[in-house]
């Protein structure tokens, strides 16, 4: 505690003594290098439970790959990620899944030839005994409004029904920590403002910390807590969601380059 | 010996074997096996021993046909090179049995040799998966084993080539493998040439069972979701890696016992066994049969080789151009296989059939959805 740094307000507060426990998930220094370009350059970075964070940033900025990096689907070049305060930098995805991370993919993946209920087995039975998956299914179902597509082969789904599918699929898992690569990509408006609602629900009523990759600075600004810029491979700015639009800077890279 | 296979109304019984993941699920379907099975029981009586003699074949063949259908159609690993289990286990049981040709002896050639093909399948598996090796990379690779297979037990003429009694023979061949028997000491079985017929039958049937069973379990699911999507699977916290050498040992194993009753069949096994045609059949069979249906990979097994067999009985040479252009035929008629699309016509045709054991909601409006 004596050693933190009070003057944090635009970067994340890093413990030096290690991890800082308050954190969900924090990373120091993390840095990926692929051949002569760096990705990721020396990321510090924190979220705290029930915290609904976006990353923002323009095409190549780097998010994918800081999300991939979290999930264990790329191993960092340097640096240092924690969960709840242990050091799950060298461990694999499937570990770091069983730890409470869940992550939902850019296109929507769910098992195209498998029914909705069976979808849903896969992560169920990772957690919970197999005289409770129907119940649970139907829970689940009920939530994200599929119960009625319950025996529906998953490849049939409309766009938006994979994505809520997706997502319960990721809750089904319980986590503490949710990555979404843009879940409103190529959804109507009627669907992205449901995504929303389920999305701070998520946070709000499950306590679940969410860093979500998103290019509609619009739904950035309905669901958002705080915003973390990336340029470059590395943090820009961050801040809540007022301040990071104000800023001139910011304008600059993100509408500037590709927009 | 194939009790389990039972008859219907035994729900309780049928339960472990049933699932989404198989197709044949109803009181039907299992009377249809085993009618299939008293049938196949009746080929010595029918027809007489020599039928016996020519069906163990195809029957350990149907074996290795299977231990395909179960690591591809259930965990989309492509192996081209099942015949390297099959062949590696039949060599093995030749070298110990030769050279112990007792009822414990030949007991223990049974178990090493299937030990042996399953070691080297763990083996194997585990330097591709654990190496990164993925999707056509396994494919090639494991066809590239069993034609290394080939070349090197081709070479082995030589008399340096021998151990102990047993020699390798070169492309001449093993001969004088024992039959198979299973006892200890002065007590137990020599199995003869009807015997054999049953005990592969036996082996064919409770490995089909042991395999529904294990692919209708939560392990089965595992593997069903690794073969759809691996990433996605792995960040469902399943080791896939570890799934697939599973999946691709257990493969081997089956692949070896098929070995074995095929090498005590024939009381000889040579390098052809690793051949690229022997190599090619399993993947026809599964792909006519339809690799995501075990029993179908095993009729298309039966069905073929006996087709083969039959040609190159009257002497003529289109057996391989036969089998090809079904190939052809099937693959662009219905990729997925003859069962899948079988079991799509039963499905139409009874119309209520419910191909999941999963209570389906009762939708209250199905008209209303949102797409």
């Amino acid at each position: 505690m004596a050693t933190s740094d009070p003057s944090v307000k635009t970067t994340p507060a890093v413990d030096e003594t290690g991890a800082d426990s308050s954190r969900i998930l924090q990373t120091r220094g993390l840095r990926k290098e692929f051949g002569g370009l760096t990705a990721t350059d020396d990321v510090d970075f924190a979220i705290e439970a029930g915290e609904l964070r976006c990353l923002i940033g323009p095409n190549g900025a780097g998010k994918s790959t800081f999300l991939n990096l979290l999930t264990g689907q790329l191993d960092p070049t340097a640096g240092e990620i924690y969960y709840n305060g242990a050091d799950i930098t060298g461990l694999p995805s499937h570990e770091r899944v069983g730890r409470g991370i869940s992550m939902k993919f850019q296109v929507p993946s769910v098992y195209e030839g498998l029914t909705v209920a069976q979808n849903l087995r896969i992560p169920l039975q990772q957690v919970v005994e197999p005289d409770a998956f129907d119940a649970r299914t139907r829970e689940i179902l009920e939530r994200f409004d599929l119960l009625e597509q319950w025996g529906t082969v998953a490849g049939e789904l409309s766009h938006g029904q994979q994505q809520r599918l997706e997502i319960g699929m990721a809750m089904a898992m319980e986590p503490k920590l949710m990555l979404l690569d843009e879940p409103v990509a190529g959804l109507s408006i009627e669907e992205t403002a449901d995504i929303a609602e389920l999305l701070r629900e998520i946070a709000d009523d499950d306590g679940v910390a969410l860093i979500v990759i998103e290019h509609d600075i619009d739904f950035v600004e309905t669901i958002a807590d705080r915003v973390t810029v990336l340029d470059g491979g590395s943090i820009f700015r961050e801040g809540p969601i007022e301040e990071i639009k104000a800023d001139p800077e910011v304008k600059r890279i993100y509408l500037g380059e590709d927009h | 010996m194939s009790v389990e296979s039972g008859d219907g109304p035994f729900a309780a019984l049928r339960r472990p074997f049933e699932g989404p993941n198989t197709m044949g699920n109803s009181p039907a379907f299992w009377l249809g096996l085993a009618v299939a099975v008293a049938v196949l029981a009746a080929m010595p009586v029918l027809f007489g021993l020599y039928a016996a003699e020519v069906g163990a074949v195809f029957l350990a063949y149907a074996l290795l046909g299977m231990s395909l259908a179960f690591i591809w159609g259930y965990c989309g690993i492509l192996s081209f090179g099942q015949v390297a289990f099959f062949g590696v286990a039949g060599y093995a049981f030749g070298i110990v049995a030769i050279n112990a040709a007792t009822l414990t002896g030949l007991t223990v050639a049974l178990l090493a040799a299937i030990a042996v093909s399953t070691v080297f399948a763990a083996a194997l598996g585990y330097f591709m998966f654990y190496g990164g090796v993925r999707d056509v990379y396994v494919t090639i690779l494991t066809l590239v084993v069993a034609l290394v297979l080939y070349t090197f037990m081709g070479q082995t003429a030589g008399g340096e080539w021998t151990i102990g009694d047993a020699r390798l023979g070169g492309f001449n061949g093993m001969s004088g493998v024992p039959d198979l028997a299973v006892g200890v000491g002065s007590t137990g079985v020599e199995i003869g040439l009807l015997g054999h017929y049953y005990v592969t039958l036996g082996a064919l049937v409770a490995t089909y069972l042991g395999l529904r069973a294990l692919v209708n379990s939560q392990f089965g699911y595992a593997m069903v979701a690794t073969r759809e999507d691996e990433d996605r699977t792995a960040m469902f916290g399943y080791d896939t890696t570890f799934i697939k050498l599973v999946v691709f040992t257990i493969g081997g194993a089956v692949a070896g016992l098929g070995g074995v009753l095929f090498t005590t069949q024939n009381n000889y096994v040579d390098p052809s066994v690793f051949g690229i045609t022997a190599a090619a059949l399993p993947v026809v069979w599964a792909s006519v049969g339809g690799r995501t249906s075990l029993l179908g990979t095993v009729g298309a097994a039966l069905a073929i080789q006996f087709v083969d067999y039959r040609l190159a009985l009257s002497g003529s040479e289109w057996a391989l151009v036969l089998i090809g252009s079904l190939l052809v035929f099937v693959v662009l008629l219905m990729p997925e296989g003859v069962a899948p699309r079988l079991h799509e016509y039963v499905l139409e045709y009874r119309e209520d059939a419910d191909p999941s054991p999963v209570p389906r909601e009762p939708p209250a409006a199905t008209e209303e959805v949102s797409d």
